[in-house]
């Protein structure tokens, strides 16, 4: 038997004259866990199509069990036992969970699909990973997070050699990433080898055998893992060394801006009080589900409070939508950019002044040239990579997207600004001018409240930290008090 | 806390699928107390033959609706394959069951231009395309029967159209159209279509997002094709009960004809953004429409009121549908299907 399954040698990829891959090459071995890495727009995505037959390579060569492989669409692929859990969630929300499961290739009875052997399949793949949900649940009464393991039941249950994971874990919690490491253990111990995509450098050191560097479309280096740290690595993917991964920018914290008291929005959050200062840097923290998007979203008008009041410089507001939010200085980063944050066919130009628009008119038009201005200042002031301000928001990579939601509303000049995993899948250059970014705005007498998933993020970047559990606040601590097990514990606090 | 969801959810879903039916029933209450005529065998079959024609392109219009798609030119499918059956029958003098084959073939044909339009000629959305065809089928008909219609259709053909399950043998069947009991075995065989085949499992799977049908495996372009081609057989079928019924293939009969196949759908509760509906609630919808216009006739409301009321209810199904999913929620999932697939 060949030492790898699978060999991608010097693949070329151009997309309208655009190089995105240059001589990439990609070897893999049966029964590892592969790490493949680089920043944003290194190209590893359209490596990764190129494998599941949805791009189609310029030159180059890919070689599957030693054998010539190419895909045209995705079905082939799956056919010569490659899959891929996709970074996009794409659940079908109308459908079933174990009709998502086996969507493409259901399970059959004679001519008929046969619900009954999915459905118990389903379940039994359900109860494996742990996960407690009906097979009958439709997709749209799931979690986030619950579609993120739907996608990787429906990956893993394909009898594949090779599984591509790209950011499998971006919206799941520590227990069930752990549920899934074991899993891909077991995989490994099957021989199945695992294409492994991740910004998470802890996770990357855990559970992968090998690593693969990636820069600029271009194949940079691939070592075990036992020969690389995180500085290595780092410097590998972004070409010069980054010392400081959360740059903490020590900003003077004033009196208090924003004060909420007993805020309840139906079961899902619950009494919640806390106060916000000028200057301050306020995370929340809490596993996937525990309310965190739902009481800033109550904040931020999107949905009626059911109870509670709202201070701002200790006058009390009333928020019933989006609108009277920014109207008292309020912005909000939403978690999913794609869907709430950004109008993918507009240009950048066009996002980043669509809330500030009233700003740039003159006598009552819009005016072109304040709108052109507002936009190169702020592609300049976040170092928005982009062709151009009339680039198309969709074609950007994500690093760049979430520099477009924040330029859109740091455009409206506001006094507190709610990020909502605002470094969700994006890469660590992009991440770092982010934190960087809230840094300066803190300096400038503004306040920010930032939900993230990813606690040594939080207890990089804020003064404080409210965690949450079902929907209460279970634990408050102060940056000199912040550990990570204590907050984890507040975290899964399910009584309060 | 759980299990207050799973009920609320279980409501949900009973109101979802029940919905068209229990608005139907409460139609039905108020028409019979109403008047006298609403609730006798002869009206009932009336209703039962009214129904069967649309039944057919509302059950077609719904596997295009079902994929996110629309197909404006059931109506002129429908009357062109009936032209050439026509054309066939009393002018070339064929086989009538060789006709009725011709006929669907041709309702197939035409599907498929519309289906080939949108995934081989990337045409943006089949609103366009089978607007376009609708008026091409249209002129097709009108050019070769030279606006007039064909009639004298050879019994065998008008039998689905005008027979009765049974002839003086003084029970209900007497009166009970052919047509109705053929559009009712269509239906249960769409639903199992729909229900426990791979492609019906696949036209949901392409209505319910694009994108990931795709990176499943499916053809999505073969899925997309395919529901045309069902509307177009559909729409044929449709076609040789309304022969049968007039004895003869009008060149105007598809008029108009979309509409009602389109609300049918859209009051059965089948989402417009696709990937959501069944088979019992286009049912309930076609029936709905029928009981309605026939009960406005009772009701001696002009049909230039019936018209409006039509409109109101298809409004008010798509309200409740919205209301149904969470208002506000539903708006901001469907804007950003909206967006996810504008950048597809």
């Amino acid at each position: 038997m060949a030492e790898y399954i699978l060999e991608m040698k010097d693949i070329c990829k151009s997309f309208s004259g655009v190089k995105a891959l240059d001589k990439v090459s990609l070897n893999i071995k049966p029964g590892e866990v592969h790490a493949l890495m680089g920043e944003n727009g290194a190209g590893k995505s359209t490596l990764m199509k190129i494998l599941m037959g949805i791009y189609s390579l310029d030159s180059g060569m890919i070689t599957m069990d030693g054998e010539v492989y190419k895909a045209n669409n995705p079905k082939e692929a799956m056919n010569v036992g490659i899959s891929m859990i996709h970074q996009e969630l794409n659940p079908i929300l109308d459908m079933p969970v174990y009709e998502n499961i086996f969507v493409g290739r259901e399970l059959r009875n004679g001519p008929l699909v046969d619900s009954g052997a999915e459905i118990r399949e389903a379940k039994r793949l359900l109860e494996d990973l742990g996960i407690h949900v009906s097979p009958h649940t439709l997709l749209r009464d799931l979690s986030v997070a619950q579609c993120q393991l739907i996608e990787i039941i429906k990956a893993i249950s394909i009898n594949a050699k090779v599984i591509i994971m790209d950011e499998p874990t971006s919206a799941i919690t520590d227990h069930e990433v752990n549920v899934l490491f074991s899993h891909i253990d077991n995989l490994r111990k099957q021989g199945v080898a695992i294409i492994y995509i991740s910004h998470r450098m802890e996770e990357i050191f855990q559970i992968c055998d090998r690593i693969t560097v990636m820069r600029d479309g271009q194949y940079i280096g691939t070592d075990t893992t036992k020969n690389l740290d995180e500085n290595k690595l780092i410097k590998m993917m972004v070409g010069r060394e980054i010392t400081d991964v959360f740059p903490k920018v020590e900003a003077a914290i004033g009196e208090v801006v924003f004060e909420a008291k007993n805020i309840s929005r139906g079961k899902q959050v619950e009494d919640v009080s806390f106060s916000l200062h000028k200057g301050e840097i306020l995370g929340i923290a809490g596993l996937v589900g525990a309310g965190r998007t739902e009481l800033v979203e109550a904040l931020f008008g999107m949905d009626r409070i059911s109870g509670g009041e709202v201070f701002i410089h200790k006058r009390k507001v009333e928020i019933r939508s989006p609108r009277d939010a920014i109207k008292n200085g309020l912005a909000l980063v939403t978690e999913d950019r794609k869907g709430s944050g950004l109008n993918l066919g507009g240009s950048v130009e066009d996002n980043i002044t669509t809330v500030a628009i009233k700003k740039l008119l003159k006598a009552g038009l819009i005016n072109r040239q304040n709108m052109r201005e507002a936009a190169d200042q702020y592609i300049e002031k976040l170092k928005i990579k982009t062709s151009s301000r009339n680039q198309a928001v969709g074609y950007l990579s994500g690093g760049n997207q979430q520099k477009v939601v924040i330029s859109k509303w740091l455009l409206t000049d506001p006094e507190i600004i709610i990020m909502d995993e605002p470094t969700r899948g994006i890469d660590v250059g992009a991440k770092r001018d982010i934190y960087l970014l809230m840094g300066e705005l803190v300096k400038s007498g503004k306040s920010v409240i930032v939900i993230s998933s990813e606690i040594p993020e939080l207890m990089g970047t804020c003064d404080r930290i409210l965690v949450m559990a079902e929907g209460h606040i279970t634990g408050e601590l102060n940056r000199e008090d912040f550990a990570q097990e204590h907050i984890m514990s507040y975290a899964s606090a399910i009584e309060v | 806390m759980k299990k207050e969801k799973t009920v609320g959810l279980q409501v949900r879903e009973i109101m979802g699928k029940a919905g068209p039916i229990i608005a139907l029933i409460l139609l039905c209450i108020f028409l019979t107390l109403k008047t006298d005529k609403f609730l006798t065998v002869n009206n009932i079959m009336n209703i039962a033959r009214q129904t069967s024609m649309s039944g057919f392109l509302a059950l077609g219009m719904m596997a295009c609706i079902l994929t996110a798609g629309i197909d404006l030119s059931v109506g002129f499918t429908m009357t062109l394959s009936t032209i050439v059956m026509a054309k066939c029958a009393v002018e070339m003098g064929l086989p009538p069951f060789l006709c009725i084959i011709i006929c669907v073939l041709t309702g197939a044909v035409l599907g498929l231009v519309n289906g080939l339009l949108l995934t081989k000629c990337k045409l943006p959305h089949p609103f366009i395309s089978t607007m376009g065809t609708q008026n091409i089928y249209k002129g097709i008909g009108l050019v070769i029967t030279g606006a007039t219609p064909i009639a004298g259709m050879p019994l065998m053909i008008s039998w689905a159209g005008s027979a009765t399950v049974t002839k003086s043998t003084g029970s209900i069947l007497d009166k009970m159209p052919v047509g109705f009991i053929l559009m009712l075995v269509v239906y249960v065989l769409f639903s199992i279509f729909l229900t426990y085949t791979r492609l019906g499992r696949h036209i949901y799977a392409v209505g319910g997002n694009m994108t990931t049908a795709g990176l499943s495996g499916i053809n999505v372009d073969f899925v997309r094709t395919s529901v045309y081609v069902i509307s177009g057989i559909m729409a044929s079928l449709g076609g040789i009960i309304a022969v049968g019924r007039s004895d003869s293939a009008y060149p105007l009969s598809g008029l108009l004809l979309d509409n009602d196949a389109i609300a049918a759908v859209i009051i059965g509760g089948t989402s417009f953004f696709g990937g959501k509906g069944n088979v019992l609630g286009t049912f309930s919808g076609v029936i709905l429409i029928s009981v309605l216009r026939n009960g406005l006739n009772l009701l001696k409301v002009s049909s230039d009121m019936q018209t409006i009321f039509l409109g109101v209810i298809i409004i008010i199904a798509v309200f409740i549908d919205v209301v149904r999913n969470g208002g506000f929620k539903r708006v901001k999932r469907m804007k950003k299907e909206g967006e996810a697939k504008a950048i597809a």
